[in-house]
């Protein structure tokens, strides 16, 4: 046991060194979700055109959009995993007695810095445009497990998708036919009452809804979760155990 | 030899071969790459696996490893069997890929660091083997430089310094002198040499250099079209072709027959110039 932890934080730090010698990525990730608060959700709530009840409906969308911000960042792990592949870099993680899982944890936690440094940006963004943060230490304290959560399922996911397609080109397709309608159908910027009774057994199915349900009980006063950030937080470990289950057998396929 | 382990089973190890090949057979659709091959590698030896492009090197090294299901037939590698115990065979191994393959985000000591951590080196004694192993490889002074900075010569040192970190018992090299100059490609069998002599290490390797397999190899294997077509030491080997055959000459012989497959996966080796270049 102690051996997987070593193994997952040799992973997370190689992981860590790479992101911290060349930021650029993490910055760029850091403008989409500045559009969207800034452009997007000050024109919708001038609008008052999505009944969000209490909260204001910047305040209602700021937790969809870093959950859409982490998805987007994680899900392009996969790419990564494709070019480390393709250097013979897998190769060499593979033959090595490393646990098979602890690698993917490894992969799953530096998701979760990159995860971490845009809910910092998106809660820098969100003070500045007044939104009603909650600042006290249990909400942040649980924000950041969610979040940890969050990023290491859809990390996760997308690997599992890389060892499926397994080229780059194909992975460019499958990621963007795949990602925004998780991100549609899920309650990141719009409530679920509001949607057709179809799309919304839909996003009953969609982790990211699990996700968004929790940081919106999480990051704003008076936000409210739907399920409650228990049930969020057991449905999210449990698709990460599961896709973890998955992942494991299905990383060595890449070298295959 | 294996100084850490108790005689007992040190001596039941060396009492079976390093590497011992049963049937090993694995097609890829209708190409058989690999073709039911048998063949026994002593401890200690440094065994020579030969054979024109696509013969199946890669394929059987790539098995061996782990990294790729046999589609029948097994092999034992340092005790262990490659299927039933793959997670004992990798902590007993190392291995060079055909490609350079050392990360090029990350310097020269990360890489081995990283080694060291996913091989389970004990924290006590990291510091002291990636030290070792820099100043066995020559790589002190790049040792702190991204190895994108590296030329194809320090990678392929960098990549034996990680392959032997751990001491393996069995160290696959796949063509570890492809594209070397040739002072470095000295370098690097000086240093094979020295690690099978003061390590014991049992050492497996592919090239297309005949010079390289004479200079280095006691016992060697030609594959053809995924069968072994001619097993033995180099001198064994040359005077079954002809009293001053050469062993150019041993290597045209068993792998001349007229099969297009010979010209298949040329490919993958000019990716390999590429990147060395
Ligand atoms: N993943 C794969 N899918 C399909 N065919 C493959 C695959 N890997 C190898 N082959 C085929 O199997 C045969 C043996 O390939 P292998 O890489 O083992 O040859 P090799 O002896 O290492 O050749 P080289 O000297 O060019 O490296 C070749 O015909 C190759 O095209
Ligand atoms: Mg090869």
């Amino acid at each position: 046991m102690l051996q997987f932890w070593r193994e997952c934080l040799a992973i997370a730090d190689v992981e860590l060194r790479k992101l911290v010698r060349d930021p650029t990525e993490l910055v760029s990730r850091a403008i989409q979700p500045i559009l969207w608060l800034v452009v997007f959700g000050q024109v919708l709530s001038h609008a008052r055109g999505i009944d969000t009840g209490k909260v204001g409906y910047l305040a209602f969308m700021t937790p969809g959009i870093l959950a859409q911000s982490v998805l987007f960042s994680a899900i392009f792990y996969g790419i990564a995993v494709i070019w480390e592949r393709d250097l013979g870099i897998v190769h060499k993680l593979l033959v090595s007695p490393a646990s098979r899982s602890s690698l993917i944890v490894g992969k799953a936690l530096s998701a979760d810095f990159r995860g971490l440094v845009q809910a910092a940006v998106i809660y820098v963004i969100a003070v500045a445009l007044r939104v009603p943060i909650r600042f006290e230490p249990a909400a942040m304290a649980a924000m950041v497990l969610v979040v940890t959560l969050g990023a290491a399922v859809f990390a996760t996911f997308s690997l599992i998708i890389a060892c499926i397609v397994k080229t780059r080109e194909r992975f460019m397709g499958v990621g963007q036919v795949l990602t925004m309608p998780l991100f549609f159908a899920s309650n990141a910027i719009y409530p679920l009452q509001l949607m057709p009774a179809w799309l919304r057994s839909i996003a009953t199915f969609n982790p990211l809804t699990y996700f968004v349900d929790a940081l919106r009980g999480l990051m704003i006063q008076g936000g409210q979760s739907v399920y409650g950030i228990g049930w969020d937080c057991g449905v999210l470990s449990l698709v990460f155990l599961a896709l973890l289950a998955i992942a494991a057998r299905t990383y060595p396929h890449l070298v295959r | 030899m294996s100084q850490s382990e108790p005689a007992a089973a040190a001596a039941a190890a060396t009492a079976e071969a390093a590497i011992a090949i049963t049937g090993l057979t694995r097609s890829f659709g209708d190409l058989l790459a690999v073709d039911h091959i048998d063949c026994d590698v002593a401890y200690g030896e440094i065994f020579g696996l030969l054979g024109a492009n696509g013969a199946g090197k890669s394929t059987t090294i790539k098995i061996l490893t782990t990294l790729l299901p046999a589609s029948a037939g097994t092999a034992r590698v340092a005790g262990f069997d490659i299927r039933l115990a793959s997670a004992a065979v990798r902590r007993r191994i190392g291995y060079v890929p055909q490609l350079l393959s050392a990360d090029g985000a990350l310097t020269g000591y990360e890489n081995l660091l990283l080694s060291a951590r996913l091989y389970a080196v004990a924290h006590a004694e990291q510091a002291a083997r990636i030290a070792d192993a820099l100043q066995f490889m020559g790589l002190e002074q790049a040792a702190r430089r991204l190895v994108k900075t590296y030329s194809g010569g320090m990678i392929r040192r960098l990549e034996l310094a990680q392959a032997m970190l751990h001491r393996p018992k069995v160290l696959f090299l796949d063509e570890p002198t492809i594209g070397l100059d040739p002072l470095a490609r000295h370098t690097v069998w000086e240093r094979l040499a020295h690690l099978n002599r003061d390590y014991g290490m049992t050492i497996l390797l592919t090239t297309h250099d005949m010079e390289e397999a004479e200079h280095l190899c006691g016992d060697i294997a030609i594959l053809h079209a995924g069968r072994i077509a001619a097993r033995g030491r180099p001198q064994a080997l040359k005077s079954v072709v002809s009293p001053q055959a050469t062993m150019d000459e041993v290597f045209a012989h068993f792998s001349s027959a007229s099969d297009s497959g010979r010209w298949r996966d040329t490919a993958d080796t000019r990716r390999v110039a590429r990147r060395l270049g």
